[in-house]
């Protein structure tokens, strides 16, 4: 089937999808975009978060026909068309918050949502809002510091 | 496999008519794990994304109708007061990313042991709205249950709504876990002080061959609680009386022992869960009467 939605602002069309096929698989192999990563499939570790009609989800549970019409964003829409990296991108390179780097593109999408939601988050916000996105690397602590400084510097450039 | 995409209530219950088969998707957080895994290949998938009213809820005089596909998010968020117990079960639900999708159409659907609504579902009372091209049933949450993974729905109906009463007293829901976050319960439970009835409500997880209330506990608690004269003069419940139910609640589950814990350890953590949100709820009563005794005369 011919599943048509929008992709950081584009509209896309990803042909021959397969019924029982995953929003996240049509991201990564229909669409090349392979920004959101592919580990549990079964929604435990947050790599493949995208934000559907502005929400938060992970795309391996989505089918791809529940996209079609959507807005859908991914990792590679946090980033300028300059390439110019978000605050929150930004953060997690100041803080040294990417280790392997295969959780990180889950944890900012999630980290966006939230300090768009929640400029100012509490450290328990911070920890509730990630809570879907495991690091193997258990490299939470720096994690949380590039929350905490992209939070700071959205404060500030307001 | 077909990709059903009906746009309407109606044309959905057609398509399940047409294909009693089919599976329906919503959140998607049960049928695409078995998808993905190769566990499942329905002929059909019967997408329930596009009806909107699924997603919408609606409270009438003292009944709450919780569309089947309102995200246990909104849930937190917007029926804590109508729904306490509901939305405390919400809450522990896997993480924000499933809280997003997911709903109690699909917990029920599943119909889980281990799925975080049912024992606040059992424990506030209600019914589920199934229907059909043939009508609509309404069926006690008592009886929806049948066995591990079993429910009481015909192969043509899906479940609209589910029709819970608005909380009258406090409610309460505790699980066990390795971790606060997506977490399946090794055990779960919950409890719903109905002081207009003078009754107790329960409900028991992931520790019976389906979700189950303790019948015999709320029985011997209720008549406790009236014996002592206590939803009146508003004393603490006695400890033997707390430690009774607790014995009746653990008493009342049929456990195994499997990989997340032992029948016995499930027994044990019941117990204690029943204790502990008996004296949550009785003391949030009890401040509840106090302050309405030392509210001046209008």
């Amino acid at each position: 089937m011919r599943v048509t939605f929008t992709v950081n602002g584009r509209e896309q069309a990803a042909d021959d999808v397969w019924e029982g096929e995953s929003l996240l698989y049509v991201l990564r192999e229909r669409l090349g975009l392979p920004g959101s990563k592919n580990a549990c499939e079964q929604g435990e570790c947050g790599s493949c978060t995208v934000r559907l009609d502005g929400v938060p989800v992970c795309s391996c549970l989505v089918a791809a026909g529940q996209a079609e019409g959507r807005d859908v964003v991914t990792v590679e829409g946090l980033a300028g068309d300059d390439g110019t990296l978000s605050t929150v991108q930004q953060a997690f390179v100041d803080a040294g918050a990417v280790q392997c780097g295969f959780c990180t593109p889950g944890l900012l999408v999630a980290a966006d949502e939230l300090l768009e939601r929640n400029p100012e988050p509490s450290d328990g916000d911070i920890r509730e809002a990630l809570s879907g996105n495991l690091c193997r690397c258990t490299g939470y602590e720096k994690i949380l510091d590039a929350v905490r400084l992209a939070a700071a510097r959205t404060g500030e450039a307001v | 496999m077909d990709f059903l995409r009906p746009a309407s209530w109606q044309e959905a219950l057609a398509a399940k008519a047409e294909h009693p088969s089919a599976v329906p998707i919503a959140g998607g957080t049960d049928v695409m794990v078995e998808i993905n895994f190769d566990h499942r290949r329905p002929a059909y998938l019967l997408d329930l994304n596009r009806v909107g009213e699924l997603a919408e809820w609606e409270t009438a005089g003292d009944i709450v109708r919780l569309g089947a596909s309102v995200p246990y998010t909104r849930i937190m968020e917007h029926l804590r007061r109508e729904l306490p117990g509901l939305a405390l079960a919400a809450h522990t639900v896997a993480s924000p990313q499933i809280r997003n999708r997911g709903g109690v159409g699909g917990n029920l659907g599943t119909a889980s042991p281990a799925g975080d609504a049912h024992p606040a579902l059992l424990a506030g009372g209600g019914e589920v709205e199934a229907v059909s091209v043939r009508g609509t049933r309404m069926i006690p949450i008592d009886d929806f249950y049948l066995g591990v993974k079993r429910n009481a729905l015909a192969p043509d109906e899906l479940i609209r709504a589910v029709h819970l009463r608005k909380a009258t007293g406090p409610q309460q829901f505790s699980k066990v876990g390795t971790r606060n976050a997506m977490v399946i319960a090794v055990c779960a439970f919950g409890i719903a002080l109905h002081p207009d009835r003078r009754t107790v409500r329960t409900g028991i997880g992931s520790a019976a061959p389906t979700p189950i209330r303790a019948t015999a506990a709320e029985e011997f608690l209720t008549a406790a609680l009236d014996e002592g004269g206590l939803w009146d003069n508003g004393k603490p419940v006695p400890p033997a009386v707390a430690r009774q139910f607790a014995d009746l609640v653990a008493a009342a589950a049929n456990p195994i022992d499997d990989v997340r814990g032992t029948a016995s350890y499930r027994r044990h953590a019941l117990a204690v869960m029943a204790r502990r949100t008996l004296g949550w709820t009785w003391e949030q009563y009890r401040g509840e009467q106090q302050e309405e005794r030392n509210q001046p005369c209008a």
